[in-house]
C-alpha cells in the first residue's frame, strides 16, 4: 500500500505557477493554500490579489478571488468583508504595491482594524516592472532605477512596514517571517495561520510580512538569492512577532 | 403616501435606501455633504453599513469589493474627489460589477469652488478613466426626480452589470423641495449574481473578479463585449423630455438644473410669440441623439445652456449633424445662467434668424 503525505493543497488550482525558477513567491502561495486545507476554510474564503508577479494568482488559488488595482487590495478587501462580514478575507500583496502606491489603504485598513488578513511580500524590488527601487529597497541595493545603489540622500530609507504599522491601537497582530530555509518556511506558516485564526475569531487586523527572494532581479542564482536574503534582508528586517493579541498568545 | 420637504442630497440617500442599496462607501467633499450625513444616520436604521473611508480612491476600491461580493453598493463625491475615483471606475467597468457613483458637481478645475457646475460633463461620459468605456449617466433636474431615479439606477447597474453615474449640480443637491414618498420602505427584489465572488459554498469553479487580459485578443475581446453591451443600452434605455416641442422653431437644450433655467425661458418666449421648444437629455449617456435629429425637420436652430464653457453643445452638434446651426450660451466656473439672460440670448438668435 502506498500512502500519500506530500501533495497539492486543495486551496490550490493545478496550474503551473509562472513565476521565475527560485522565486518564492510560489512557497508563500502554498503556504496560504495549506492554511485554508488545514482551517477548513475553502468554501469561504475570497482572496484579494493585487499589481505585481502575484497578480495572477488569482488563477492559482482555488477559492473566489478579486484582483485589485496597484495599492488598493486593503480598500477592496475592506469592501468585501464589510459585505460579507462571515466570510474569510485576505489580501496578498508585493512591497512596491503595499508600501509604495498602496501606503494610504494599508495603514488605514490597520487603523480601522480591518478583520482581513494581510500576506505582505517583502523582496526588496519591484519585480514585474523590471527591478526598479521598491520603498523596501536596501541602502546601497542596486536596482535598475537605483544603478549606482540605494542612496540615502537621494532615495531616502527604507520603509518598515511591520514597524511602522505595529503602533498603530487598530493593528492586532503583525509579524515577520522569512522563507529561506524549510524552519523558517514552517515558523512562517505558523503566522500564517495565526493571522488567519484571528480574523476567524474577530479580533483585527493582522498582517504577515514574508521575506522573499526575487533571484530574477536580483541577479542571483536561486540558492545564492536565499543566501542573500538571510544575510542582507534580515538583519535590516528583523524576524519576530510585532504585535500580538493576549488572547492568542 | 405622504408629502415631505426634502434636500437633494438627502433625496439621493434615501432614495438609494427604497432601492435596496445598504452599502454605502465614501469620503466628505461638498456640496455632497448632506448625503454621507444622512446615511450615516440612516443606514444603520435599516441595517445597512455606512463607512467613511480614507479618500476617494479607497471608497471606490470598497466599492469594487463590496460589488464584487454581489451587494447593492454606492458612493458619492464632488468633481475633484470624482477625478481621484478614476481609477477605480475604470477597474469596476473592466471588471463589469454593478454600482452607482453620484457626483454632485461644483466649480472647476482644480480646486475650483463649492458652487454649482457642469464641468464634468466630458468626464462623465466621455469615458474619465483609463481604456475604452461608457458609463450610464442619468441627469435629474428635481428633487422628486431624484428618488425615483435612484432605483432605476441600481436597476440599470445590476441589468448591464455596469457602474451608473448619476450626474446632478450644487444646485440640485442644495436644493428643498416637496416629494412624495411611500410611507413603507419595501426592500425591493434585487436579482440574484450567480458571478460574485463570494466564497465557494459548494461551488466547483472559483469566481473571479478580475480586469487584467493579458492576451490582446482577449483584451480586445471584453471592450467588444462591452460595446455590443453599450449598443444594447443606447437602443433600450436612452432617455429625455420634450417640453412644446412638436412646432419649436427655436429649440432649447440642457440638463439638470440648466434644463429648468431653459423651461422657464421657453414660457416666457412663448408669451412673446416665439415657438420655443425644449429637449431635456436625461440619459446624457446614451445621448438622446435621435430627437435633436427629428426636430430638425421644424427647428430653425438650436441653443445649449449649460454650466460649463460648453461642453454638452459637442454632443448636441453631433447629433444635428450639420443641418441646423447650434448655438451655445454657458456660465462656468459656479456661476448659473440666469433666465433673463438667456431669454435675451432667444431674442437675438430669433431676430438674427438662423445662420
Ligand atoms: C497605477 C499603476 N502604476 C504602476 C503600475 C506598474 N506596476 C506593475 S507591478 C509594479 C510593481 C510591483 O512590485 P511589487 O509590489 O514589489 O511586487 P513584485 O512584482 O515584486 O512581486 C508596478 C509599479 C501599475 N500596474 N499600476
Ligand atoms: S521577477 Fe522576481 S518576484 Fe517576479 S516572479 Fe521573477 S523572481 Fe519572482
Amino acid at each position: 500500500m502506498t500512502k500519500v503525505i506530500f501533495k497539492r493543497p486543495r486551496a490550490l488550482s493545478d496550474k503551473p505557477f509562472h513565476y521565475c525558477p527560485g522565486c518564492t513567491h510560489g512557497i508563500i502561495h502554498r503556504l496560504v493554500a495549506e492554511v485554508i486545507d488545514d482551517m477548513g476554510i475553502q468554501d469561504n474564503t475570497v482572496g484579494v490579489c493585487p499589481v505585481g508577479c502575484s497578480v495572477f494568482a488569482y488563477d492559482y488559488f482555488n477559492v473566489d478571488m478579486f484582483q485589485a488595482s496597484h495599492g488598493r487590495a486593503p480598500a477592496v478587501a475592506t469592501g468585501i468583508k464589510r459585505a460579507l462580514p462571515d466570510r474569510m478575507v485576505f489580501a496578498y500583496q508585493g512591497d512596491g504595491d503595499l508600501a509604495s502606491i498602496g501606503t494610504a489603504e494599508i495603514v488605514h485598513a490597520a487603523a480601522r482594524s480591518e478583520k482581513i488578513s494581510v500576506i505582505f511580500v517583502n523582496n526588496a524590488v519591484y519585480g514585474m516592472t523590471g527591478g526598479q527601487m521598491a520603498p523596501t529597497t536596501l541602502p546601497g541595493q542596486k536596482t535598475t532605477t537605483t544603478p549606482r545603489g540605494r542612496d540615502k540622500e537621494l532615495n531616502g530609507l527604507p520603509v518598515k512596514v511591520c514597524e511602522m504599522l505595529a503602533p498603530l491601537d487598530g493593528a492586532t497582530y503583525v509579524a515577520r517571517v522569512s522563507v529561506h530555509d524549510p524552519k523558517h518556511i514552517m515558523q512562517a506558516k505558523k503566522a500564517i495561520r495565526k493571522a488567519f485564526e484571528i480574523q476567524r475569531a474577530g479580533l483585527g487586523f493582522a498582517l504577515v510580512e514574508v521575506l522573499s527572494t526575487c533571484p530574477t532581479n536580483w541577479g542571483l542564482a536561486p540558492r545564492e538569492a536565499l543566501k542573500w536574503l538571510e544575510e542582507n534582508m534580515i538583519p535590516y528586517y528583523p524576524l519576530g512577532v510585532y504585535k500580538e493579541p493576549a488572547e492568542v498568545k | 403616501m405622504s408629502k415631505v420637504l426634502m434636500k437633494g442630497n438627502e433625496a439621493i440617500g434615501e432614495g438609494a435606501i427604497r432601492a435596496g442599496c445598504r452599502h454605502f462607501f465614501g469620503y466628505p467633499i461638498t456640496p455632497q455633504s448632506e448625503l454621507p450625513h444622512y446615511l450615516a444616520k440612516r443606514m444603520p436604521e435599516v441595517g445597512g453599513v455606512f463607512l467613511q473611508a480614507e479618500s476617494e480612491v479607497s471608497s471606490i476600491n470598497m466599492v469594487y469589493g463590496a460589488a464584487g461580493a454581489g451587494v447593492r453598493v454606492m458612493t458619492s463625491s464632488s468633481s475633484p474627489g470624482i477625478s481621484l475615483m478614476q481609477e477605480g471606475i475604470s477597474y469596476l467597468v473592466g471588471a463589469e460589477l454593478p454600482c452607482v457613483i453620484v457626483n454632485v458637481m461644483r466649480g472647476g478645475p482644480g480646486l475650483g469652488n463649492i458652487a454649482p457646475a457642469q464641468g464634468d460633463y466630458f468626464q462623465s461620459v466621455k469615458g474619465g478613466g483609463h481604456g475604452d468605456y461608457k458609463l450610464i449617466v442619468l441627469a435629474p433636474a428635481s428633487v422628486q426626480e431624484i428618488i425615483d431615479m435612484m432605483q432605476l439606477a441600481f436597476d440599470l447597474a445590476d441589468k448591464y452589470r455596469t457602474p451608473v453615474m448619476v450626474l446632478g449640480d450644487g444646485i440640485l443637491g442644495q436644493m428643498m423641495e416637496p416629494v412624495e414618498l411611500d410611507d413603507e420602505v419595501t426592500v425591493p427584489e434585487i436579482p440574484a449574481r450567480p458571478w460574485a465572488a463570494s466564497g465557494l459554498k459548494g461551488r466547483e469553479k472559483p469566481n473571479v473578479i478580475n480586469s487584467l487580459y493579458i492576451v490582446p485578443e482577449e483584451c480586445e475581446k471584453l471592450n467588444q463585449r462591452l460595446f455590443a453591451k453599450y449598443a444594447a443600452i443606447t437602443a433600450a434605455e436612452t432617455r429625455w423630455e420634450e417640453y412644446r416641442l412638436a412646432d419649436a422653431e427655436i429649440v432649447l437644450t440642457g440638463f439638470g438644473t440648466c434644463a429648468r433655467i431653459a423651461k422657464s425661458v421657453v414660457d416666457k418666449a412663448r408669451a412673446e410669440g416665439i415657438k420655443a421648444g425644449l429637449i431635456r437629455p436625461i440619459t446624457l449617456w446614451p445621448f438622446p441623439a435621435e430627437v435633436y435629429a427629428k426636430a430638425t425637420a421644424h427647428a430653425e436652430q438650436f441653443l445649449c445652456v449649460e454650466m460649463s464653457m460648453g461642453q454638452m453643445v459637442e454632443d448636441v452638434k453631433l447629433a444635428v449633424n450639420g443641418k441646423r446651426p447650434v448655438h451655445f450660451y454657458g456660465r462656468s466656473g459656479g456661476m448659473v445662467p440666469l433666465a433673463r439672460d438667456v431669454l435675451a440670448e432667444v431674442r437675438k438668435l430669433v431676430a438674427g434668424g438662423a445662420k
